[in-house]
């Protein structure tokens, strides 16, 4: 614990020092803000939970790419500046490595997200949505920031260039956001497969709603376990190439 | 304090190393020799728990570094080809962070950085960006992190690796002075490097060890079958004459014609054992000037290339000291 805790401070701080923490902050809060205003204000008049929606629907999108960005330095960056061995060469597990990383990222873009917190507070003081329900959306756009940061932090121990890390990442996400349309045109039961396994569109839509749904929570944990597992099984089997 | 048995590495199906065996006692400073691609680095990896060898067995300190790698890892300290520095850090707050990471708790930390950074002369510049810094200061910082947890052994993978000759005089009295807290294995294609900071020379090529042993005992070889350049010159001009004269002598094998050479005429004789001092009486006699005579490399050298390069290494691999030296290392090939 206290190793996850020494690499979480030094990626942390990371983020706050390079540029790329800045940047990522900026564009994201750019596009949340421009997207909130050019397309969910802008449809007329509208129920405030539709805008809510709206809100969520598109600040998921920027989330999800943000969180790709964020990862895809994690391991690659390391391994291509050759400061990885630093880590691999010293008393820390495998995990205690991904999981400092990770919670760091995750730390940095929570942070970025909840910045955007003042644009559903508009709506819940203008219009006529609950607390509950902007909670229950962060609660969801946590959890697909913290899926999508798990794909790409398995692409970044993947390989030692952060764009082919960057298109695996983007690849892994765009993948399992059009499995949902994949499962449109296939039959029972594999249509029901593949629909559960979608990121998206089925498994988000509660989130936008407001409503809290225990088995997308679980769903959205069990795969940033999978990708977050996949990543120290990488990078132990490194050590064995 | 590290026993290696038939250690390999194989990327693939390309062998990197081995297999190889060696052992190194308590307090001693090994140097690892070889030429670029020898297996220098996957060697010094797998001892560091960087890497694990595709078969074999490496235990450091009696501890089996495949099956409990962190237990060997907090012994050792590792500098690799290229120092792993993160340039947005201050010196300070990495060697704080390449200390905690190997196991120490902040009082620790506190307390051995002031000896750390006096020791690798850091003191002035330990609250300067990692970035900031010349490649000389980075080096050092690099060798920091690497003693900041006082390992038993230090692994250092071409220490002076791009450094100009006044930081290469600092960095070898800096690794002198660590010898005497640490077991050393330093590896280096450079001869001075090794056989100036170290007590014993392993040499590899072509990823296994092909000689081993002190200066002294690898030097005595050469001794034995000596390779010498003499330039002469007879009253006649006649270098055929001084040809015949050199060949006539006890022990030399072959006799080289090098052309126009210190104003004489060079030759490049092979002999067996040493023959400088039969050559040089029977010119006199002969009436021939001796100009220059010369044992064709420094010792080790001839040790490097006659077992590097007898190996299967390239020899264009091998960087040339100077333009005369290269056609010894071409006969020495020849030979070999």
């Amino acid at each position: 614990m206290q190793k996850i805790s020494i690499i979480f401070r030094r990626e942390l701080a990371a983020y706050l020092r390079s540029p790329i923490g800045y940047v990522v902050a900026a564009v994201l809060l750019l596009f949340d803000g421009v997207l909130f205003q050019a397309r969910a204000l802008s449809a007329g008049e509208q129920l405030s939970a539709d805008i809510l929606h709206a809100f969520f629907y598109y600040t998921s999108g920027v989330t999800m790419i943000a969180a790709v960005v964020l990862s895809i330095r994690l391991v690659a960056e390391e391994r291509q500046q050759g400061t990885l061995v630093l880590l691999t060469t010293s008393p820390v597990r495998d995990v205690e490595i991904v999981l400092g990383k990770f919670l760091a990222a995750f730390l940095f873009l929570a942070g970025v997200t909840l910045a955007s917190v003042y644009m559903p507070l508009l709506i819940l003081v203008h219009g006529k949505i609950s607390f509950s329900q902007v909670a229950v959306g962060y609660t969801g756009l946590l959890l697909l920031g913290s899926t999508c940061l798990a794909m790409g932090m398995f692409a970044s121990t993947l390989t030692r260039y952060q764009l082919i890390a960057a298109a695996v990442g983007l690849c892994l996400v765009g993948g399992m956001l059009v499995l949902y349309y994949l499962a449109q045109v296939v039959d029972p039961p594999l249509k029901g497969v593949i629909e559960n396994m979608d990121l998206f569109a089925r498994r988000f839509d509660g989130f936008m709603t407001g409503i809290l749904n225990l088995a997308d929570v679980v769903f959205y944990l069990a795969l940033t376990y999978f990708f977050l597992l996949l990543s120290v099984k990488t990078l132990e089997a490194k050590r064995w190439q | 304090m590290i026993r290696t048995e038939q250690v390999s590495k194989f990327f693939g199906a390309q062998r990197a190393l081995g297999p190889v065996s060696f052992d190194i006692a308590d307090g001693e400073a090994v140097g690892f020799l070889g030429l670029n691609g020898a297996g220098k680095t996957t060697a010094l990896r797998i001892l560091a728990c960087d890497l694990r060898p595709s078969s074999g067995s490496v235990s450091v300190d009696g501890i089996d570094a495949i099956t409990q790698p962190h237990e060997v890892r907090k012994r050792i300290g590792f500098l690799p080809e290229a120092p792993p520095l993160h340039g947005d850090m201050t010196v300070r707050d990495y060697l704080s962070f390449a200390g905690r990471v190997r196991g120490m708790s902040a009082a620790e930390v506190k307390k051995r950085l002031p000896e750390v950074c006096a020791q690798t002369h850091l003191d002035e510049v330990d609250n300067a960006l990692i970035r900031h810094l010349s490649h000389g200061f980075r080096q050092r910082v690099g060798v920091a992190q690497a003693i900041i947890h006082a390992p038993k052994l230090l692994i250092l993978d071409e220490p002076t690796r791009g450094l100009d000759p006044f930081q290469i005089v600092e960095m070898r009295n800096m690794i002198r002075s660590l010898k005497e807290h640490h077991t050393i294995l330093i590896s280096s294609h450079i001869l001075p490097e090794i056989s100036e900071t170290c007590d014993r020379l392993l040499i590899l090529g072509a990823g296994s060890i092909i000689a081993a042993g002190t200066e002294a005992e690898l030097t005595a070889d050469v001794a034995r079958t000596g390779r010498v350049i003499v330039s002469a010159r007879s009253s006649d001009g006649d270098h055929g004459a001084i040809h015949k004269v050199l060949s006539a002598i006890d022990g030399v094998d072959h006799v080289t014609y090098l052309g126009r050479h210190d104003g004489g005429d060079g030759f490049e004789i092979a002999a067996t054992g040493d023959v400088r001092a039969a050559v040089c009486r029977t010119l006199v006699e002969n009436e021939i000037d001796v100009l220059r005579l010369d044992r064709a490399v420094r010792e080790l050298e001839s040790v490097f290339m006659s077992v590097a390069v007898g190996a299967g290494a390239a020899p264009a691999a091998i960087a040339p000291p100077e333009p005369a030296l290269e056609k010894v290392a071409g006969g020495s090939d020849a030979k070999n």
